[in-house]
């Protein structure tokens, strides 16, 4: 599958059927997620409807932390197989994910006000999450650091892979300090300790988000191949346009230097 | 091994004779704590409060401010491509600076950080573990900042992407640094934030080399 997917003749093809199934679903299940979340679902016996962030907060921190360790895993395949399509996922994950990152730590900053008495407090959990925000961050600048893309490419693999540490102390942070932050209350060990009635459209929610990813995540994909493959045809027709020139000449100098 | 303390020489004595580089992240580090009292008034309930943190934010800054040139210079001038080809491993070439590294700006920051404990009148208790801390604190900012230095050689405003990928990494050590001052001034719960802050620095010690490797591999192909 994995050396399947290597041709991007082949992703471009496969992806565009795909990506329009998974936009379809993707609108469907938000949809549904969202009235069931908003709507139908009842309000808690304390927070009463404050409680109705949790159905986007939490399914984005969960988003948060999974597409990093999404570009941790593509950006390994992409430094051990060389594979040419983890390292462009890797690249087009980092934004979506910052993104969740940012709506986990927004929404979590409108729940905390009305339940906590304060938009921020700096507590393990909170302050992991935004180490993570920053790393997405850090990524983004790594990657569009360099002159020549590939040599960004793998620089943000490496940074990814190191910043894999974060992920269990964000998760396991609620447990290791005492924090304000709650603990996990759906995946447990012995079970959720969250109602049903609340525990459908959250994990409605979580699936939709998914599928956002997903659609995200292709249609990023397939517009880096797109941009690749206008570049190559432009240098091939000779008619470079003004930013490349100056790359090569960037280039040419620095071959000369060395 | 000859090799491994050859390059720890070499770039230690660079570091040393080279324009004072030391003298340089010391007076920064000096003038950095010396700003907070003009910013947050003379007061020495505020600043006794908040000077442990501040010392250590100002080390975190000294520390970053010197990150650039642990590999740059080798870089430009190809010595890095000698290291990469030579018998010792990459590892250790990468251990070997960032000890060079450490002894040439971390430790001299821990020595000097009771006089500046002084000025944000701290008590003897604070100032014994914020030097402790210092001191055991440091060497994870050498090792976790030379996976940055590496990654970011060759990028274009190299020293912005430096700070934006090594101060969210630095926020562990910072907590547990700064936290063990704090604490060591109600009673002695100080030794369990010291020994964390070790454990990161032992973390550090195993895991920074082979990642600081694996980008300069990658920088160098």
């Amino acid at each position: 599958m994995i050396n399947w997917l290597a041709n991007p003749a082949r992703f471009m093809r496969l992806s565009a059927t795909t990506l329009r199934w998974c936009s379809w679903a993707a609108v469907v299940v938000i949809t549904v997620g969202l009235f069931w979340s908003l709507v139908v679902a009842p309000p808690d016996y304390q927070q009463g409807d404050t409680v109705r962030i949790m159905y986007v907060h939490v399914p984005a921190a969960w988003m948060a932390l999974s597409i990093y360790l999404f570009m941790a895993v593509a950006s390994a395949v992409a430094l051990v197989w060389r594979h040419p399509l983890a390292e462009v996922a890797a690249r087009a994950a980092a934004p979506v994910g910052a993104t969740f990152t940012f709506v986990c730590l927004a929404t979590g900053s409108l729940w905390g006000r009305p339940m906590w008495g304060a938009w921020w407090v700096w507590d393990a959990r909170l302050t992991s999450v935004l180490v993570l925000f920053f790393l997405y961050l850090g990524y983004v600048a790594l990657v569009n650091a360099f002159d020549d893309p590939s040599r960004g490419g793998r620089a943000g693999a490496v940074l990814a892979l190191v910043g894999v540490v974060n992920l269990p102390i964000i998760k396991f942070s609620v447990d290791w300090w005492n924090t304000l932050h709650q603990p996990a209350s759906v995946m447990r060990v012995d079970g959720p300790s969250i109602a049903i009635s609340m525990l459908a459209p959250l994990l409605i929610m979580a699936v939709g988000f998914t599928l956002l990813f997903a659609v995200l995540l292709m249609l990023r994909m397939r517009t880096a191949l797109n941009e690749r493959k206008a570049m190559a045809l432009r240098l091939n027709a000779g008619v470079a346009a003004p930013r490349q020139a100056e790359h090569e000449g960037a280039v040419s100098a620095h071959t000369a230097i060395s | 091994m000859a090799a491994f303390f050859g390059l720890f020489r070499r770039d230690l004595s660079l570091a040393l004779r080279q324009g004072g580089d030391t003298g340089l992240v010391l007076g920064f580090f000096v003038l950095a704590v010396v700003l907070f009292p003009f910013g947050v008034g003379p007061e020495t309930d505020i600043l006794r409060r908040i000077g442990a943190g501040v010392v250590w934010v100002a080390a975190l800054l000294a520390a970053l401010l010197s990150l650039d040139r642990l590999f740059e210079a080798d870089y430009q001038g190809g010595e890095l491509d000698l290291l990469a080809l030579s018998d010792l491993p990459l590892e250790l070439a990468v251990l070997a600076k960032c000890a060079a590294h450490w002894v040439a700006t971390g430790l001299p920051l821990a020595l000097i950080s009771p006089l500046l404990a002084l000025l944000v009148d701290l008590g003897p208790a604070a100032i014994a573990t914020l030097f402790a801390s210092l001191l055991v604190g440091t060497p994870a900012l050498s090792l976790i900042g030379s996976v940055a230095a590496a990654l970011s050689l060759g990028a274009r405003r190299q020293s912005v992407v430096l700070s934006l990928l090594v101060l969210p990494l630095y926020i562990p050590p910072l907590i547990f640094g700064a936290g063990a001052v704090e604490v060591s001034e109600t009673g002695d719960g100080a030794r369990a934030y010291l020994l964390v802050l070790g454990a990161i620095s032992l973390a550090a010690l195993a895991f920074c080399p082979w990642a600081s490797a694996a980008a300069l591999r990658q920088a160098l192909e």
